[in-house]
């Protein structure tokens, strides 16, 4: 027993001491960039930029802005509903393409000319087929974050062990129950690393909808809405709507990457 | 041989015959059938002198350069200052919380930035595309060069091996494949803010092309854009992945994870 514990409480300390150092040094790093940023924009080295100070004052104003947040919450909205419409569609695609080479091959050649399109190529055309905006903006989404969640249902349905899939069949059970026992949950963290791709993909989408149509509600609506504005103001509204982008986005993946560890730590055992 | 290609190919020329039907009979304008796009292209874009029009050259050349070149101007930079921040000490700590807000920020985010710094032009487009896409560069250039092999590294300082060369020989092929896959995300991701950038903030290109159509109802014009620039997609991805398969060549597997 005490020889069991000893090492742990000899390596505790310094695994504890080297993240600390690391945490310090993060702080450090952003700490001498608003600092810059800061000093850049008061010496008039770069004029049109709003100082560091006044860019987070404005974050925190922006919190308290109705405007403001309902825009974030209808860009938000679209992409809440979209993704998981996303994966409804897509890891069904997935299976049935990965688990039936017959249907993979025929419809590879058409899968290889749809992916390069740039999703955003057709934002003119959703808004013609589907109306009212947020409908055009969750199919788009639903289109766009499809692609990296079938791919990756694809690829992992792929990797599954193929002694694994035989051994269940062996004992008699019909391919739907090999596919849901065996393909789907082998498959499964490479299906949630294509969510994961996914959910940065409905921002991108949300946005750019956004911007095409322009004062109809979003991030995006708001957005454009400041940087046609006049003067510092306009700049401050911009930067300020950027960092809540970017501490929206980092959010999302921060919980989407804490989620992945937690729900497959049984695979990294 | 020819069989083969017939299996792998004969549901395109199906779905495009069923498509031409479909919108044959419900006569909807918003559908047109491919015929009509494909003569609409023809007649807009390629019955110029030499094939292209006026039309096209003075939109598609614009696009097509500034995709490429912000694209190369974005892996330069992004891959020079990865594996540079990689290999000093522990400076990849000190901006590593900075390079990930920088990646979460959503791309497109950037563009009323420089819409406000530029207002219009390929400025614009340029800082909108290296911008958004510097950042998973950025950080998977720090990761590779920051995990070359430490017994490689030691070898070469014994045997005195000089400077230029540890990075072309060692740290580069080492770090190569991640960076590769840093890349392979940005392709994509070039192509998609050129064309947001093009359909709000410039007078020439295809994205430009495509918000005049829509601005006419044109359902045919809209079309033939979302078209040209699938091709255009294809052929970035498909130029990527030759240059990919040809210096990532040795490393096996270094395709798995797509």
């Amino acid at each position: 027993m005490t020889a069991a514990t000893t090492p742990a409480r000899v390596r505790r300390p310094v695994v504890t001491r080297a993240r600390h150092g690391k945490l310090v040094r993060h702080a450090v790093g952003v700490a001498v960039f608003l600092l810059a940023w800061e000093v850049a924009a008061r010496s008039g080295l770069l004029p049109w930029l709003p100082a560091a100070s006044a860019s987070l004052a404005r974050v925190a104003g922006l919190a308290a802005d109705p405007v403001f947040l309902g825009d974030l919450l209808s860009t938000l909205t679209a992409a809440v509903i979209g993704l998981p419409l996303a994966v409804l569609v897509a890891v069904p695609i997935g299976l049935l393409l990965g688990t039936v080479p017959v249907v993979e091959e025929t419809t590879r050649a058409i899968v290889e000319f749809l992916r390069p399109i740039p999703s955003v190529a057709l934002i003119p055309l959703a808004l013609f087929f589907f109306q009212p905006e947020i409908n055009a903006k969750v199919a788009l989404i639903v289109y766009a974050a499809s692609w990296p969640i079938l791919i990756n249902t694809l690829y992992g349905v792929r990797d599954v062990d193929p002694v694994a899939t035989e051994t269940l069949r062996s004992f008699g059970f019909g391919q739907a129950a090999v596919i849901w026992r065996v393909a789907l949950p082998s498959a499964a963290p490479f299906i949630y690393t294509g969510v994961r791709l996914a959910a940065s993909i409905t921002l991108i989408l949300a946005i750019s909808v956004e911007y095409f149509v322009g004062g109809s509600g979003g991030i995006g609506a708001f957005l454009i809405q400041a940087s046609t504005g006049i003067g510092a103001d306009a700049m401050l509204d911009v930067v300020a709507t950027l960092l809540w982008a970017g501490i929206v986005g980092l959010a999302v993946n921060t919980v989407l990457l804490r989620a992945e560890r937690r729900l497959f730590r049984w695979r990294h055992l | 041989m020819i069989g083969t290609l017939v299996r792998r190919l004969w549901l395109i020329p199906v779905v495009l015959v069923g498509w031409e039907l479909l919108a044959r009979s419900v006569a909807n304008p918003f559908l047109p059938p491919p015929t009509l796009i494909a003569s609409w292209m023809g007649e807009r874009w390629f019955s110029g002198p030499l094939l292209l029009t006026d039309e096209a050259v003075d939109n598609f050349v614009p696009s097509i350069v500034r995709v490429i070149g912000s694209w190369a101007a974005a892996v330069l930079v992004g891959v020079t200052l990865g594996v540079a921040i990689g290999r000093i000490g522990r400076l990849a700590d000190y901006v590593d919380p900075l390079v990930e807000f920088g990646r979460a920020v959503p791309p497109p985010a950037m563009l009323p930035v420089f819409l406000v710094l530029f207002a219009m032009g390929t400025q614009v487009q340029v800082a909108t595309i290296v911008f958004g896409i510097i950042w998973p560069i950025l950080l998977n250039s720090i990761d590779g060069a920051r995990n070359v092999d430490r017994m490689q590294m030691e070898t070469a300082t014994v045997f005195g091996v000089p400077a230029h060369l540890r990075l072309f020989r060692i740290i580069l092929p080492a770090a190569s494949p991640k960076i590769f896959a840093g890349l392979r995300l940005s392709v994509s991701l070039a192509l998609i803010l050129m064309v947001i950038s093009e359909l709000k903030g410039s007078t020439d290109g295809i994205g430009y092309l495509l918000s005049v159509a829509s601005n006419n109802a044109d359902m045919p014009g809209i079309w033939a854009g979302v078209v040209v620039l699938g091709v255009l997609g294809f052929v970035l991805n498909s130029l990527f992945l030759m240059i990919e398969r040809r210096m990532l060549g040795w490393h096996r597997g270094a395709r798995r994870t797509a």
